[in-house]
C-alpha cells in the first residue's frame, strides 16, 4: 500500500524557497504569488462565465466546484485516515434537507410542510444582508454544524473500526439517512420530491465553498493532525505505541469532512431547487468514488484532478453519445475507463503525491511529480 | 520502578501470559530473554497498555497503570519500540521523529531531543528528508529507537532490538542501549540474541511458555545448565 517516493519533497506550504534570482522575477515565482495568481485566473475564469450568461456551461461548471468539495471531503475522511467511508452522501442528504427547509419562506412552508414542528416552522433563513442572502449562508453553516454533530456521534461508534467493516458499516448509515428521509414526511415530504427551494446557489457561491474546503483540507495534510492521520493509517499498533490515540485524528477527519460534504449538498439542494431522497444513494456514492479513485487516495490535487477529468469525460461521452445515438456508451466507457485506470494505476494518476504549484513554474518548466 | 504482579493475558481463548510478576528498578537494564512464543512481546505491550491483561497489575511508579490507555502511558514516561521496528514508511524520517514526541508539545524542546537522537544516530542525520520506507533495516532499527526516545521517556521497553539485522549493526545497536543507560535511562530489553542481551543487562528473567522460571545476574545465568543448553548453544 505504501509508494516510497509519495510525498512532495518540500511539503511546507507556507515556505518561500529560496530563489537565486532576485527581484520581480523572485516574487512572481514564490508560492504566495502563484497561488494568488492560480486565485485570480480562477476569479476571472469565473466572471467571464457569469458575464457570458452561458446557462449550460455555468451548470457544468457549478456542478464541478459541488463534486470537487464532496471528492476533498471524501479524501479527508478516507484518504488520509484509511477509514474507507461509503456512507457520507448520507451526510450531503442530510445537509441538502436541512438547509432546504430551513430556507424555505415562511408563508410557503407553511403551505408545504404543514406539518412541521412549531419551533421549526416559525424559523426562517431566507433574509438579505443588502443584495447578499446572509440566511442562506447561516442556514448552510447551520445545516452543516448539525451535521458534523451527528458525524461526531456516528464517528464515535464507527472510527473503531477499520478495514472492511467500516465500510460495509458506514454503508449501513447510508442506508438509514435514506430510510429516514422517506419516512419522515413531516420534515422532507417522503418519497415526493422536495421542490420549491429558493435557487441561491451560484458560481460565486460554489467556488468560494470549493476553495475554501481544499484550502481546509490541504492545510490539515501538512498539520500535526494530518501526520497523526497518516501515521495510524500506516500502521495503527506503531502509532499507539508512540503515544497517538487512534480515535481523535480519525473523528477529526470524519467530522470536518461530513461538515464539509454536507455543505456541498446545501450548495446542491439550492442549484437543483428540487429533489427526492432517491438522489442521494448509491449513484452518487459511487460517482464520487470514482473521482476520489481515479485521482488518489490521500492526494489533495489528485481530488481536483479526478474530478475535473471525471466530469470532463464523462461530458465529452455524453455529446458523443447524442451524435452517434449510442445512449448508454458513455457510462460503459467510463467504467472501462475506470477499470482501466485500477488495472494500470491502481494509486490512481497521482498515487499520494501532489501536484506542486510551485514546482509547475519553476525554471524550464520542469515536470510536476 | 516498575512492578509487575501476577499478570495473564490471553489473546482470546489463547493463553499468552500466565502469572508473570517481575520488576524493574530505576537505572537498571533488566533483559526478558525467552523463545518464540514465550510471551515476551506479549508482556510489553501489557506493560504499554496495547494489550489488556485479564488478570494482574502493572505498577508504574507506584501508579497502577493495568488499565491506562496507551497514549496516557507514553505520556507518563513509558515508551515502547516495538517488535519489527514498524516505523512509518510513507513518512520522512524527521516526520517519524516528531511523531514520536506527540505527546509533548514544547517546540524547542523538541528542538534539543531531535539533536540528541541525531547525536546517538548520525547515520539519520543524512536520511532526515528520505521516507522512512527507504532506509535500510539497520537504520530502520535506529529510526524506531530514536523515534521512541523523541518522547523523553524514563522507561524504554525495547521488543527485539536485534531482529534481522547484520552482526555488525546488532553490536552498534547495542552500543547504543548501553550508552543510553549510561544516561540514566531504565530499560526492558527483550531479545532472542541471548549472547548480547546477557553481556548488557544488569539482571535477567528467562521467561517460557508465559511464566517466568529463572531470574539472576548475567554471570549466574552464564554459568546456569539450563541456560547454556537451552539458549546459549553449548
Amino acid at each position: 500500500m505504501s509508494t516510497l517516493d509519495d510525498r512532495p519533497a518540500n511539503p511546507a506550504i507556507g515556505e518561500v524557497r529560496p530563489n537565486k534570482r532576485g527581484g520581480v522575477a523572485a516574487l512572481i515565482q514564490s508560492p504566495v504569488a502563484i497561488r494568488l495568481g492560480a486565485l485570480l485566473i480562477l476569479a476571472i475564469g469565473l466572471s467571464l462565465l457569469h458575464l457570458s450568461g452561458r446557462v449550460f456551461w455555468q451548470g457544468l461548471v457549478i456542478n464541478l466546484g459541488i463534486f470537487m468539495i464532496l471528492v476533498l471531503s471524501l479524501n479527508l475522511a478516507s484518504g488520509f485516515t484509511g477509514v474507507f467511508s461509503l456512507g457520507h452522501i448520507g451526510f450531503m442528504a442530510l445537509g441538502a434537507y436541512g438547509s432546504a427547509i430551513l430556507t424555505l419562506p415562511l408563508a410557503k412552508k407553511a403551505d408545504y410542510l404543514p406539518n412541521l414542528p412549531a419551533w421549526l416552522a416559525s424559523i426562517h433563513f431566507d433574509f438579505y444582508l443588502g443584495p447578499f442572502p446572509l440566511g442562506f449562508l447561516l442556514a448552510t453553516l447551520l445545516a452543516a454544524g448539525l451535521v458534523a454533530g451527528v458525524a461526531l456521534l456516528v464517528g464515535l461508534v464507527l472510527m473503531r473500526l477499520s478495514g472492511h467493516f467500516v465500510a460495509v458499516a458506514t454503508l449501513g448509515f447510508l442506508v438509514i439517512v435514506r430510510v429516514i428521509l422517506f419516512n419522515a414526511d413531516n420534515f422532507t415530504r417522503g418519497s415526493r420530491t422536495f421542490s420549491n427551494v429558493t435557487p441561491y446557489t451560484g458560481l460565486w457561491w460554489v467556488w468560494f465553498w470549493a476553495i475554501l474546503t481544499l484550502y481546509v483540507v490541504w492545510r490539515l495534510k501538512y498539520s500535526a493532525y494530518g501526520r497523526a492521520m497518516l501515521a495510524q493509517r500506516e500502521d495503527a499498533l506503531a502509532a499507539q505505541a508512540v503515544g497517538l490515540a487512534i480515535m481523535p485524528p480519525r473523528l477529526l477527519a470524519f467530522v470536518v469532512s461530513a461538515f464539509f460534504t454536507a455543505v456541498a449538498g446545501s450548495l446542491y439542494a439550492h442549484f437543483i431547487t428540487s429533489f427526492s431522497p432517491t438522489v442521494f444513494y448509491f449513484d452518487l456514492t459511487f460517482r464520487v468514488i470514482t473521482m476520489l479513485i481515479v485521482g488518489g487516495l490521500g492526494s489533495v490535487s489528485g481530488s481536483v484532478l479526478g474530478t475535473v477529468v471525471i466530469i470532463a469525460l464523462a461530458e465529452a461521452l455524453r455529446r458523443l453519445e447524442d451524435v452517434t445515438l449510442l445512449y448508454g456508451m458513455s457510462q460503459i466507457t467510463l467504467a472501462v475507463i475506470f477499470i482501466v485506470i485500477i488495472l494500470f494505476r491502481p494509486n490512481g494518476l497521482l498515487g499520494r503525491r501532489e501536484i506542486v504549484l510551485a514546482r509547475l513554474f519553476r525554471k524550464g518548466g520542469e515536470p510536476s511529480p | 520502578m516498575l512492578k509487575i504482579a501476577d499478570l495473564h493475558v490471553y489473546y482470546g481463548s489463547i493463553r499468552a501470559l500466565n502469572g508473570i510478576s517481575f520488576q524493574v528498578n530505576e537505572g537498571e537494564l533488566v533483559a526478558l530473554i525467552g523463545s518464540n512464543g514465550a510471551g515476551k512481546s506479549t508482556t510489553l505491550k501489557t506493560i504499554s497498555g496495547l494489550l489488556r491483561p485479564r488478570q494482574g497489575i502493572v505498577l508504574y511508579e507506584d501508579a497502577d497503570i493495568t488499565r491506562t490507555a496507551p497514549d496516557r502511558i507514553v505520556a507518563l514516561g513509558i515508551s515502547h519500540c516495538p517488535e519489527g521496528r514498524r516505523i512509518f514508511g510513507g513518512l520522512t524520517v524527521r516526520e517519524n521523529l516528531r511523531l514520536g514526541a506527540v505527546q509533548r508539545r514544547q517546540g524547542a524542546d523538541m528542538a534539543a531531543d531531535m539533536d540528541w537522537v541525531l547525536s546517538l544516530f548520525p547515520i539519520l542525520k543524512e536520511r532526515l528528508s528520505q521516507s522512512g520506507g527507504t532506509l535500510s533495516g539497520g537504520e530502520q532499527q535506529m529510526l524506531a529507537i530514536g523515534r521512541a526516545l523523541m518522547s523523553r521517556p524514563k522507561l524504554l521497553l525495547l521488543d527485539e532490538p536485534s531482529l534481522g539485522l547484520a552482526p555488525l549493526v546488532v553490536e552498534h545497536i547495542f552500543q547504543i542501549i548501553r550508552q543510553l543507560k549510561q544516561q540514566g535511562k531504565t530499560i526492558l530489553l527483550v531479545e532472542q540474541n541471548v549472547h548480547q542481551a546477557l553481556d548488557a543487562a544488569d539482571r535477567v528473567y528467562v521467561i517460557e511458555t508465559g511464566q517466568i522460571t529463572l531470574t539472576g545476574t548475567p554471570d549466574e545465568l552464564k554459568h546456569n545448565p539450563q541456560v547454556e543448553q537451552s539458549y546459549l548453544g553449548r
